[in-house]
């Protein structure tokens, strides 16, 4: 009976304390492993799936499948279509993000201040975040249809536009359209965090600082953007790995038109894979906007941690 | 005693084979603003499963632009998936080849080939096998508004591109409208299909014997004139973002004197509900270049087929038969014209749009084919954009087309 391991109290003997402590261990992954196996079959999957396929000449359709080793890749730098589709979202991702900073920074301010009705305006700026994107998408092209558009009628009425314009097909003007679509819904996620953070700042800094001679744009410098700074930066990064994917607001909008002007990455490999059921090319382009995200999301995490240390 | 259990067999087979019979559920695909309306399809197949009781069909309805990745991505997926599908003129090759739809060629009577328009055969047909069966004949027409012409003095509609051009300018000088003519020039499958009116109307040809024709001749022709009626304010910028319903709705609201569309566009421009111009609108073929045509149009048709992963393919056979059918497409013929030959002369089909039965006769007869590539969607993408280069100022037609050729010869597409 002595050799029995007392469960209340805890093991005695060498290999008993042994195999409980391998059971510690283990016990935390036991219980993850259900949610593991789960990303596991969801993400980590389709991921080595994707990896692997970049490698091959892989028609959607049959089964006939041929290793072309780096052809994909090499294929995506050396065609103008990759190069044109990563500069479009990079224009769509630097576009987006930073008006969508400094809008929501802005209102995020306004919003912090007590006044009137503070908090009806504060509770609508969840509605355009609860709006799905391709709903947003549709109602914008509305407001942006070039014949009975409400963004042409106000713009003449005002006589700020001499007739109506095509706004989405025009190249050049048609992605800065789109930008203003996607930041109207999408600059409420930083006001929405910076004000949450403006909340956290005390009040007595600000005051102490005025009682001190500080101007207003020293408080704003020296108290409040180091209050939101990691605030700012975790929006700043989920925004732009949301920015990098942009694949939706596209295809309802211009459907990556006019001339292609508006075609990015995800719009790229949507078309190469299920259009033209080109698995293989697709998948190599697909991992290689994977691959840019990485590039975002290692500077920020840099960013990240040394500001959060200086801070 | 035997007797007994071959009565009971057979009663056992039986209520087997009506449980069997009972339980078919058909998935069908189709398109939104396919010709025949969302309520039309309904009520078609509403009367089937009365007609079939037992068989029920589900059905579902994406757009155009849709379509393709969905029957596509559901036959990539297996089992599942639909039975029957609506598939475009311009994937028979990609689908035979891929093993998306079951070759139906022993199915159909010769009298019922016999019976059918011979264009409309080409729209389910590859390498001489039958893939389906056409069930939306449809070509791109001229549509006019008489009141508009008439003011600006116009006696009868255009019968060549240049007189459209010319009378356009006549409409556009009397101030009747700002942008006389409106097409469906976004980026999309819409702008080949004006593109490719436009290509055969000035003689031109996509393929000769596998090298690229389009950058030539009357394919060069046909982009030149597009970009030149944009240049001159003729036809509405708005264009080169439009696709069918926009350009409707721009014709409809009394903002166009022209407009090439697809045949539903007749009756719901014509429809006091549905549009400012009812009653003023009218129709011809789209027209030719005076030299090497008359008149011009482009196959639009699209057929119905049955999915090689469908577990019923009989039912599936009996259901696209039926939609197909003489009686079913003659009730239906306001939205979308039959594909039977014995239908242009009822009266009862021409009642009430007999311009439109007029100008179908013509253009029918000279639909012309977008290029038979395994790998058409590729190519047209490619095509579609270097048109839209060459229309919004960033390269001259000849380069534009040019570098679609380049591309094609590169890949080997052709």
């Amino acid at each position: 009976m002595a050799d029995v391991p007392d469960r209340t109290t805890g093991p005695r003997r060498a290999p008993a304390r042994w195999s409980w402590g391998l059971r510690r261990a283990a016990l935390p992954w036991l219980m993850l492993l259900p949610a593991l196996a789960v990303v596991g079959g969801v993400v980590g999957y389709p991921f080595f799936r994707t990896f692997y396929l970049g490698f091959f000449d892989a028609p959607l359709l049959g089964k006939t499948r041929t290793f072309v080793g780096l052809a994909n890749y090499l294929h995506a730098f050396r065609t103008e279509e990759f190069r044109a589709a990563v500069v479009h979202t990079l224009h769509f991702t630097v576009g987006s993000i930073g008006l969508e900073l400094v809008l929501g920074v802005a209102v995020a301010l306004f919003l912090n201040r007590p006044f009137l009705g503070q908090r009806v305006l504060r509770a609508l700026l969840i509605l355009p975040l609860a709006l799905p994107t391709v709903v947003n998408a549709v109602m914008w092209r509305w407001i942006y249809n070039p014949e009975y558009g409400a963004l042409n009628a106000l713009l003449t009425q005002l006589h700020l536009l001499p007739g109506y314009r095509t706004w989405l097909g025009t190249p050049g003007l048609a992605m800065n359209m789109i930008i203003l679509a996607d930041v109207w819904k999408n600059f409420t996620l930083v006001a929405l965090l910076v004000l949450a953070a403006l909340q956290t700042i005390p009040a007595e800094l600000h005051d102490a600082a005025r009682v001190d001679g500080a101007s207003a744009t020293q408080r704003m410098r020296f108290i409040t953007l180091p209050g939101i700074r990691p605030a700012l930066l975790v929006a700043l990064v989920l925004r732009t790995v949301e920015a990098l994917k942009v694949f939706d607001i596209i295809y309802v909008m211009t459907g990556g038109g006019p001339a292609s002007s508006t075609k990015t990455l995800s719009f790229m490999v949507y078309q190469e894979a299920f259009s033209f059921l080109k698995l293989g090319t697709a998948a190599a382009d697909a991992f290689l906007t994977v691959a840019l995200i990485m590039v975002f999301v290692g500077v920020y995490l840099r960013l990240l941690q040394s500001r959060g240390v200086a801070g | 005693m035997v007797r007994i259990r071959l009565v009971l067999a057979l009663l056992v087979a039986g209520l087997i084979g009506m449980a069997a019979a009972q339980n078919v559920t058909l998935r069908a695909l189709f398109m939104q603003q396919a010709a025949y309306s969302d309520a039309d399809v309904r009520s078609m197949t509403a009367a089937f499963e009365q007609q079939h009781p037992g068989v029920k069909v589900d059905i579902e309805f994406v757009s155009y632009e849709a379509l393709h990745n969905k029957i596509i991505t559901a036959a990539a997926a297996g089992a599942g998936g639909y039975d029957v599908v609506l598939f475009d003129v311009i994937w028979p090759a990609e689908f035979a080849k891929n093993n998306v739809l079951v070759d139906i060629t022993d199915r159909l009577p010769q009298s019922m080939i016999d019976a059918v328009v011979p264009g409309a055969w080409t729209t389910v047909t590859y390498d001489k096998h039958y893939y389906g069966i056409p069930w939306i004949l449809d070509t791109k027409y001229l549509f006019y508004n008489k009141d508009m012409l008439q003011k600006a003095g116009i006696m009868a509609p255009p019968t060549t591109w240049q007189e459209l051009l010319d009378q356009a300018q006549k409409i556009k000088d009397a101030g009747i409208v700002q942008y006389p003519i409106v097409w469906s020039w976004g980026q999309a499958e819409a702008i080949i299909c004006d593109y490719t009116t436009l290509l055969s109307a000035f003689g031109g040809s996509y393929f000769d014997m596998g090298q690229p024709m389009f950058n030539q001749g009357g394919g060069l022709q046909a982009l030149q004139y597009m970009k030149q009626s944009l240049d001159r304010g003729l036809s509405n910028p708005a264009s080169t973002e439009s696709l069918e319903e926009d350009v409707r709705r721009i014709f409809s609201s009394g903002q166009a004197a022209f407009a090439l569309n697809w045949t539903y566009m007749y009756n719901l421009a014509n429809d006091p509900k549905e549009s400012q111009v009812a009653g003023q609108v009218d129709v011809v073929p789209a027209p030719g270049d005076g030299t090497h045509s008359q008149v011009s149009a482009v196959n639009g048709s699209m057929g119905l087929g049955i999915t090689t992963g469908s577990t019923h393919p009989d039912v599936a056979y009996q259901y696209i038969e039926y939609l197909t059918s003489r009686s079913v497409q003659e009730k239906y013929a306001k939205l979308s014209l039959p594909i039977w030959k014995a239908s242009y002369d009822d009266p009862a089909v021409a009642q009430g749009q007999e311009s439109l039965i007029a100008a179908a006769k013509l253009s029918l007869a000279a639909m012309y084919p977008r290029p038979l590539l395994i790998q058409y969607p590729q190519f047209s993408t490619w095509l579609q954009t270097d048109i839209h280069r060459a229309l919004l100022n960033q390269a001259s037609p000849k380069d534009a087309l040019d570098n679609t050729a380049k591309q094609v010869t590169q890949s080997k597409l052709n």
